[in-house]
């Protein structure tokens, strides 16, 4: 990987503000906002996970889906301006184009999961070290299909489309994978949210309940949204880029 | 030919259109030997972009193929062998000029020095400023840096100098001949043929797609650089103006006779000397598409 080219990325990403208040500010803000008035409550609507752990992984989820989704935006900003043209006549090789992408993406996001974290202690969040890797271990890998789904949003939509389907679509994601209230053990949303990733990212903080937090059924639509979403990534940049 | 130089052999290349298909470029074959300077010349929309991004691999020509230096364009791009300037494009932000120059000589295996890069395309002043807060002319500059750096054997410009003032087109073309100097192909587009002229060994004409001359660009200019002389000439029959020396054609529109002449200089003397009576006397160079449509028969 150019290691040159990925230290001037990150450093352009982290000078973008408007991403620092969308996947930053947003959750923390919200996340105070919710859980201050709550924080005693140490068994959220019968999931048996205290208040502030519960809002601490759903808005880290949302967090962490918007800093991935953001690759998008950026990827459709240069686009725009046909950046990525430029790039296509010098010797980086689309892989490592995105794999610089990725990674920007993976920044943003741990920055914004140790400031939802940093909030959630404060909040009286209290975990084993143990506890704390485990959990954002699977959140990582949570975010893998995320990453693919920014990539393909980015070589599909345009900079001024983007903004609102990011939005639309992290609300929704949000919502279907309990990020704002839990979704009960039966019915037909929790049927669906089980087959949506950010409903298995927002249960990483089952964790804290001892128990593994995802079961095989997780993995199996991670790997599966993963799969699609990457095939799908790859057939937009081929067609945006002529190269069939 | 040897791997040495760039082959463009039989390029054909269609785009989907609202009227059925549109035959952007139609047979091109051009030879460049390495160290040649070659201007693709032709009005807007005869298929020099289209041509450029086959030959720097970014579009696949549906027929034809191109070599670059022995290899497919994209493994010479690979190979860090081409820098380029494209015709449209912004700057990504979020960065100073130096720190995006830096970046993208870090993309190349012996680039040159940042600052050699950034003096050569005059943007030392302005290294610091971030690359959001530039003026047009500013960012085409910038732009000329980021191809400059790669130091490459083959600089492609397509219509490098559309953004700038005098001043810059001078500086930038002060620039290519150092480039030159040190023994770098250059092939660029313009539809200006004085830049081809002041700054090509070799032009090659392009219009609907096709070739339609190549040579030095003496000869070239000699082809296409008719001038025409307008005045206002009551009462002379139009076969007697033709007769002029250095005239080639003549139109009347009521009282204004306009001639085409392949020596401008012999005509204007000749005219004036017949016809002392002529005036508002007007002398202008035709313009590149009108000496296109001359070549091509109109068609």
């Amino acid at each position: 990987m150019p290691l040159v080219y990925v230290r001037y990325e990150l450093l352009r990403t982290l000078r973008n503000r408007r991403f620092f208040l969308l996947s930053l500010g947003f959750p923390l803000v919200l996340y105070f906002v919710i859980v201050s008035p709550n924080r005693h409550v140490h068994n959220f609507d019968g999931s048996g996970i205290s208040f502030p752990l519960y809002y601490m992984v759903g808005l880290a989820s949302f967090g962490t889906m918007s800093a991935m989704l953001s690759c998008g935006a950026r990827i459709a900003a240069e686009r725009a301006v046909g950046w990525n043209r430029q790039l296509r006549i010098t010797p980086l090789t689309p892989r490592a184009y995105f794999r610089v992408k990725v990674l920007t993406g993976y920044m943003m996001a741990v920055i914004s999961l140790l400031a939802l974290y940093a909030a959630g202690v404060s909040m009286g969040v209290s975990l084993t070290a143990d506890e704390w890797l485990r959990m954002t271990g699977l959140m990582l890998i949570g975010l893998v299909p995320f990453a693919a789904l920014g990539v393909l949003l980015g070589h599909l939509l345009t900079p001024d489309s983007i903004g609102p389907a990011m939005g639309g679509g992290i609300s929704l994601l949000a919502l279907l994978g309990g990020t704002w209230f839990p979704i009960s053990g039966h019915g037909f949303l929790y049927d669906v949210a089980q087959l949506i990733p950010s409903y298995w990212l927002a249960q990483a903080s089952h964790i804290a309940f001892g128990e593994h937090a995802w079961p095989a059924k997780a993995w199996i639509v991670m790997a599966a949204w993963t799969i699609v979403l990457g095939a799908l990534a790859a057939r937009a940049y081929r067609r945006d880029t002529g190269r069939v | 030919m040897s791997t040495a130089d760039i082959e463009l052999r039989g390029l054909v290349k269609s785009f989907r259109g609202p009227d059925g298909p549109i035959r952007a470029v139609r047979g091109v074959d051009v030879t460049i030997a390495a160290g040649e300077t070659v201007a693709l010349l032709g009005p807007n929309g005869a298929g020099k972009s289209t041509t450029i991004d086959m030959l720097l691999g970014l579009l696949r020509p549906d027929e034809g193929s191109v070599s670059v230096f022995g290899r497919p364009p994209a493994e010479a791009v690979a190979h860090g062998a081409v820098g380029g300037m494209l015709q449209t494009g912004a700057l990504i932000r979020d960065l100073s000029v130096r720190e995006l120059v830096a970046m993208m000589a870090s993309l190349y295996p012996a680039p040159l020095d940042v600052d050699e890069a950034l003096g050569l395309a005059g943007v030392s002043e302005i290294a610091a400023q971030r690359t959001n807060k530039l003026s047009g002319g500013q960012t085409q500059r910038v732009r000329l840096a980021v191809a400059l750096v790669s130091d490459p054997q083959l600089l492609v410009l397509d219509e490098p100098t559309v953004a700038l003032d005098v001043e810059g087109r001078h500086a930038f073309w002060a620039t290519m001949r150092a480039s030159a100097a040190r023994g770098t192909t250059i092939v660029f587009a313009t539809h200006y043929l004085e830049e081809a002229d002041a700054f090509a060994d070799r032009a090659v004409l392009i219009a609907h797609g096709a070739i339609v001359a190549d040579g030095p660009t003496t000869e070239i200019k000699a082809m296409v650089g008719t001038r025409t002389i307008r005045a206002t000439l009551p009462e002379v029959d139009g076969g007697a103006l033709e007769a002029l020396a250095g005239v080639s054609s003549t139109e009347r529109r009521g009282d204004a006779v306009t001639l085409r002449c392949a020596d401008s200089d012999a005509a204007i003397r000749a005219l004036l000397a017949a016809y002392p009576q002529a005036r508002d006397i007007e002398i202008a160079a035709a313009g590149l598409e009108q000496a296109f449509l001359a070549l091509t028969g109109g068609s």
